[in-house]
Formats: structure tokens, sequence, C-alpha cells
């Protein structure tokens, strides 16, 4: 792959909590990705079309009012229904970890839970794409 | 504070002890690290001594209690009249089981009220919003109606508590209906004490539970203003917010200018809608983050109260001695908690406390151990009651009024952070005011950048938190969380189903139809919202009539 890697951060539903998104959207910036941030209070439906639209290789959640088992699991629902099946999925945010199995089985390939540093991060991103 | 001769014999000393001591102990054992840093990134010296304070002026700057300019507290007998108020935000899931820890909180000993609401009330809808979905009941309780308000304070008398309210763009709508649960208690609006959130700005700013546009949005805060004036004179109208600037990554200085700078935005939108200052400036109030830096944070609300005095009493030329005092709730830093060995947030939240009853708080919610895994479960929340508790009561720290002052580090960082804050504040001024520094998005850029920064210590390990990237433990999962039952938010679908069968639809309409009139108009809108609160109109139809004439907030996104 020739290209940067491509990620959309993305804030679903109705929570106002950026200081996660922003820190890590910048992080991967400034780790020579192309990041996208889209912005408080997206539904899944505008996650998707963006992800679509800018041709990620990543999508990553952030979530922190306890929406994430609904919401998480819908983008990608919504993400297979338009075919697409070869980018990798991440969430983050408070999420129980007792969640996080359910979260993994309806798709979402990892879940970072407060105090993951950014360097495992971007390793994982690195390792795990998939395409 | 000291005199000239005095101060030359200091510094003669010091230097004496610089080069002769000091130099001969650093060069066998040199100190730990080259620099040192407060929690916010500021430079703290080895030692602070009467040169560092010599430019101030103990009766000018410093003062006593209760009098301008308030740096040593607000009030003439601070906590040995009586503590600060014990109040714990709480709320979830629905109004029935909120009142049941409510109820408990109080029966604990909580003296006040703080009410947490769900995202969709936040944000102006209903339950069955398709925007609610996944939301209701979660971060805090769902109120689409009269109703939900009316269960939620049941068996509570409002004219014995004082409930505080984190509201801010529909803050109108659930003042409206608080109002009216009290009328059906018969106890009237004059009775009622306690605090709507009420601050559009930092929504913009950090926390985003924004509907309306900037303009129509403050002139419903200074409806409210307004209108408590007249009938609810003893109800804080806004609680300017520090606390949501700071967890968005802000320094300390940082969080005082930009509050401090929202605030002053609020006074001039007052003042252009006609209201006189010293009618309104008493009952604004404030609210500020306590992190953990404990003699940083001091001197932060020292600096603070301080700073307001003299922005009320110089720049708006205040003549009430009480609209010139800042007033402020406190809650500790909730992004300082970790999900690593989460016994530890206890103690750090026992410090953060500490400092805010340091710095003369007036009412403090303690975060609870689990926060940064879930929702607190009530063993924690109970734990951190009692850590208020024991500072009450066994700390001995109350017993004398702003036991820091004079302490040449505090009261030097005092004054670093009012310039410092100040500083801010004419940035601000410059390019227009709070409301235009966030639409260029000014201030949101310079809490980001800080936040980054916070984040890359970490990451470096410039920066310790204990647990996370010093003194880790492989650790099992923490058990017993907090969970809301996903059938809370069918419950809350069908209370709202029947309110709207039962009720009057026919009144209901014609009171929404009012309210759109008068907000197409320039009348205050709170008489209108109240006569369709009382008929049951729901939350979601109150915002929606709003949204459709005000329109909607549309943020301005960087990183």
């Amino acid at each position: 792959m020739n290209r940067p890697i491509r990620v959309l951060i993305a804030k679903p539903g109705l929570d106002g909590h950026d200081r996660g998104a922003k820190v890590i959207a910048r992080a991967l910036r400034d780790a020579g990705m192309e990041v996208i941030y889209t912005g408080l209070r997206q539904t899944p439906e505008q996650i998707v079309a963006a992800a679509v639209q800018e041709d990620v290789d990543v999508v990553g959640m952030s979530l922190l009012s306890g929406a994430h088992n609904y919401l998480f699991p819908k983008v990608v629902e919504l993400l297979r229904e338009q075919g697409v099946n070869d980018v990798l999925i991440l969430g983050g945010g408070i999420i129980p970890e007792e969640d996080i199995p359910g979260l993994k089985e309806a798709g979402i390939d990892e879940i970072f839970t407060p105090g993951t540093s950014i360097s495992k991060m971007i390793e994982f991103i690195k390792n795990n794409l998939k395409r | 504070m000291f005199d000239k001769e005095k101060l030359s014999q200091i510094k003669e000393e010091r230097q004496k002890w610089e080069e002769g001591l000091l130099a001969k102990t650093l060069s066998k054992t040199p100190e730990s690290k080259e620099e040192f840093k407060s929690g916010s990134g500021s430079e703290v010296k080895r030692l602070y001594t009467p040169e560092d304070i010599e430019d101030i002026d103990y009766l000018r700057d410093i003062g006593f209690p209760g009098q301008y300019p308030f740096t040593r507290g607000y009030q003439p007998t601070m906590y040995r009249g009586r503590p600060w108020t014990m109040r714990m935000y709480a709320g979830f899931a629905t109004a029935e089981e909120s009142n049941e820890r409510y109820k408990y909180l109080v029966s604990q000993g909580s003296t006040g009220l703080s009410v947490a609401f769900d995202l969709p009330t936040q944000i102006g809808y209903d339950s069955d919003h398709p925007l609610a979905q996944g939301e209701v009941g979660k971060v805090g309780v769902a109120i689409d109606s009269l109703k939900d308000m009316e269960i939620l304070f049941d068996g509570i008398p409002l004219d014995k508590v004082s409930t505080s309210m984190t509201i801010n763009a529909p803050a109108a709508v659930l003042l409206a209906m608080y109002i009216a649960v009290a009328e059906k208690q018969g106890v009237s609006p004059d009775k009622l004490r306690g605090t709507v959130q009420n601050d559009i700005l930092k929504e913009y700013i950090a926390r985003g539970t924004y509907i309306f546009p900037t303009e129509p949005s403050m002139r419903l805060i200074t409806n409210i203003f307004e209108y408590c004036s007249k009938y609810v004179p003893n109800w804080n109208t806004i609680s300017i917010s520090g606390y949501h600037i700071r967890e968005a990554g802000s320094t300390a200085a940082q969080e005082v200018g930009f509050t401090l700078a929202d605030g002053i935005a609020y006074v001039e939108a007052a003042i252009k809608a006609g209201l006189d200052v010293d009618t309104f400036a008493p009952r604004l109030s404030f609210f500020f983050n306590s992190h953990n830096d404990l003699l940083e944070e001091v001197a932060k609300f020292r600096a603070a109260r301080r700073l307001w005095a003299r922005i009320m009493k110089e720049r708006f030329k205040a003549k009430n001695e009480k609209s010139m005092m800042l007033k402020f709730h406190t809650q500790t830093a909730g992004c300082t908690l970790t999900a690593q060995q989460p016994d530890n947030n206890i103690i750090r939240v026992a410090m953060q406390a500490l400092a805010a009853v340091l710095g003369g708080t007036q009412s403090l919610h303690t975060n609870s151990r689990d926060e940064a895994l879930a929702l607190p479960t009530t063993e924690s929340v109970t734990i951190a009651l009692r850590t208020q508790q024991i500072l009450a009561n066994e700390t001995g720290v109350t017993n004398t009024i702003d036991p820091l002052a004079g302490s040449y580090y505090v009261e030097a960082k005092t004054k670093e952070i009012e310039d410092k804050a100040m500083e801010y504040i004419t940035k601000i001024d410059e390019l227009g005011g709070a409301a235009r520094a966030i639409d260029l998005g000014y201030i949101q850029k310079e809490i980001s950048d800080a936040a980054y920064k916070y984040q890359m210590e970490i990451e470096t390990k410039e920066r310790i938190v204990v647990g996370v990237n010093k003194y880790q433990v492989e650790e099992e999962a923490p058990k017993g969380l907090l969970k809301v039952d996903p059938a809370v938010a069918e419950m809350q679908k069908q209370k709202l189903n029947e309110v709207k069968a039962k009720r009057n639809n026919a009144a209901v309409e014609e009171k929404l139809k009012a309210l759109k009139k008068a907000c197409e108009g320039t009348e205050n809108l709170m008489p209108y919202i109240l006569d369709a609160v009382r008929e049951y109109a729901t939350l979601g139809e109150i915002c929606g009539v709003m949204r459709e004439i005000f329109g909607e907030y549309q943020q301005s996104v960087s990183i």
C-alpha cells in the first residue's frame, strides 16, 4: 500500500465528550495517517456515508455515554449493508469489560478502554489493516 | 507586604544560601529533574520567598473574607458557620429509580440534590425520538414531561432542599417543570433554592449539549435571569462552568480565563437586554474543576474569586458587593480517574476534594472510584460522600478560613493564575468576546492543544499516572458495575404515550402555538414555557417549536 492509512474518527450518538477523539485524531495524524474527524452527534448513517465517501481503511468510534451497545453494532451493520467488509472497525471510551465480547461478536475489531497508550493503538492499526 | 529594607536583606540571604549551601548540595546530589512543573505545566520554582510576593498588597489583593476582592472567601465565617453543601450529582434510568437514589443520598447526609439528565433530555428530544435510541436513561434520568418531574421529586419537599440541575440548552423548560412541581406541592417559586447550569457557551466549547444558535440561546439565558429576578429570587440562574473546559484538557489558568470570559459575555448580554447589573449579578454562580495539583488548584480558586470581583467592580461598575462575589460549586476531576486499579481513585478524589475545601468552595461533588468504568454504584457513591464528611468532620481544615493564604507559593501562584487568565480574557476581548472566539474556534483550539500536550506527556512518561504508566499490575476486570436496564427506554416511551393520551391535547396545542408566536417576537419566553409545561406539553414538543423558529447550532470542527 503506497498511500497513507486513512482513518475516520467518529462521534456517534449524542455524547459530547470529544477530548479523546480529538487527541487520537491528532496523534494518528502525527503518526502519518490521513485523519478525518466527523465532529459530534453523528448518526450511524452519517458515519457510514462518510466512511464510504472518504474510502477509509479504519473507522474509530469514541463514545462515553453508554450507548455503545446500540450504536457501534449499528454502524457495522450499515457498513455491511453497503458491502464494506475490509475496513478495520475500532471503538473506544467508557466501555465496561463485560460488554466487549458482545461488541466483538457484532463485528467491532477492537475496543480500547481508558488508559490505553496511543503508541499501542497505532501499532494495532498498522498490524491489523484489512486491505 | 514587606518593607524594602527587609526585602533586600532577604534577597541577600537568599543569594548567599543559593551560592553556598544549595550549590554545595546540588553539586553532590542533583535534583531528580531539571525542571519542575505544575499539573498545568507551568514552571514551579524550588523555593518561594517574600520576594515572590513583593508586589502583593495585603489590603488591596488579599483582604478579608466576605469583603472585596473576596480572595479569602465569599463569606465572613466560611466553614465555621456551616460546611459546604455536599451535593452529589446523580441520576440515571427512570425518574422512579433516580428518586430512590436522591432519597438515599439525603438519608446519608447529602445536603443538596444535583440532577443528572440523560442526553436526549439535555438536547431536547423525547425518549421516543430516533436520535434518542440507545441513550435513554444512560448518563442521567430521562425527563419527557412534567409527569416525570413529579415522580423525580416525589416525597422531596422542594422548600426544604436546594436542587442543582445540570441542564443547559433546555434549561428554561426544566426550570419551568421544577416550578410547576413546586406549585403542585404548594410551594411558591420564591421559596425555591437551587441552580440551573444554563451555560450554553461552554456547551459550544467543551460539553456538546447545545441545541440553538448563539443568539436565541443567549436570549433564553437572559430570559431566565429576568424571570427569576422577579419570581424566583433565591434561584441561581446560571452556573458558569469551567469544569467541562478543564475536563476537555485545559490548564488551570485557561479554566479561569475562559470561564470568566463566558461570564463576561452573559453579563454583557443581560445588560444589553436592559437589565441592571445589580439585579441579576448576585444570582450568578460558577462551577469549577478540582484537579490533581493541590496547591495550584487552591490558588486557582482564589484567583478566580479575586479576578471576578475586579471585573464586576471595574468593568461592569457593579455597586452591590453581592454582584462581585464569585460563589462556586466544585467537582473533582473526572478525567483524572483511571480504569486501572480503580480503588486508587478514592485517594485522588480525596486530595482533589481537599483542594476544593482549601480553596473555599460553596458546594462539592466528589466522584466515585468506578467512574472511569461506568456510572457509580451506590457503594462507591457512599465512599465518595464519606470522603467529604471526613474532610468536614475530622481533618480540621474547616477551623480557620483560607488557611493557605500568606504561603509565598500559594500567593505567588494565585497572582500568576490571575494574570494569565486576564491575558486570555484580553485576547478574547480583542477577538470580539467569548461567543465570537468560540465561532472562530480559538478557545477550542487552545484547549485541544493543552489536552494533546497532556496526553503526550503521559505517553512519554514525563507525566506519571499511577497504575497507568507506572506501578501497573495485571488485574481482573472489576465486577458489579452499575448497568442501566435497556428496558428503561421502552418503559419511558410507554409513560410518554400515556401522558399524551391523558392530557388535554387541544390545550397543549394552543400553548405551543402561543410559545411559537412568542419565539418570533422579543418577549420573555419563560411564562409561555411554563404554560405549556403545566399542560404536560413534552420537552421534545417545546424544544421542537423553538428549533423550528430558532434553528440549530452548527459546531465548528477542528482537530
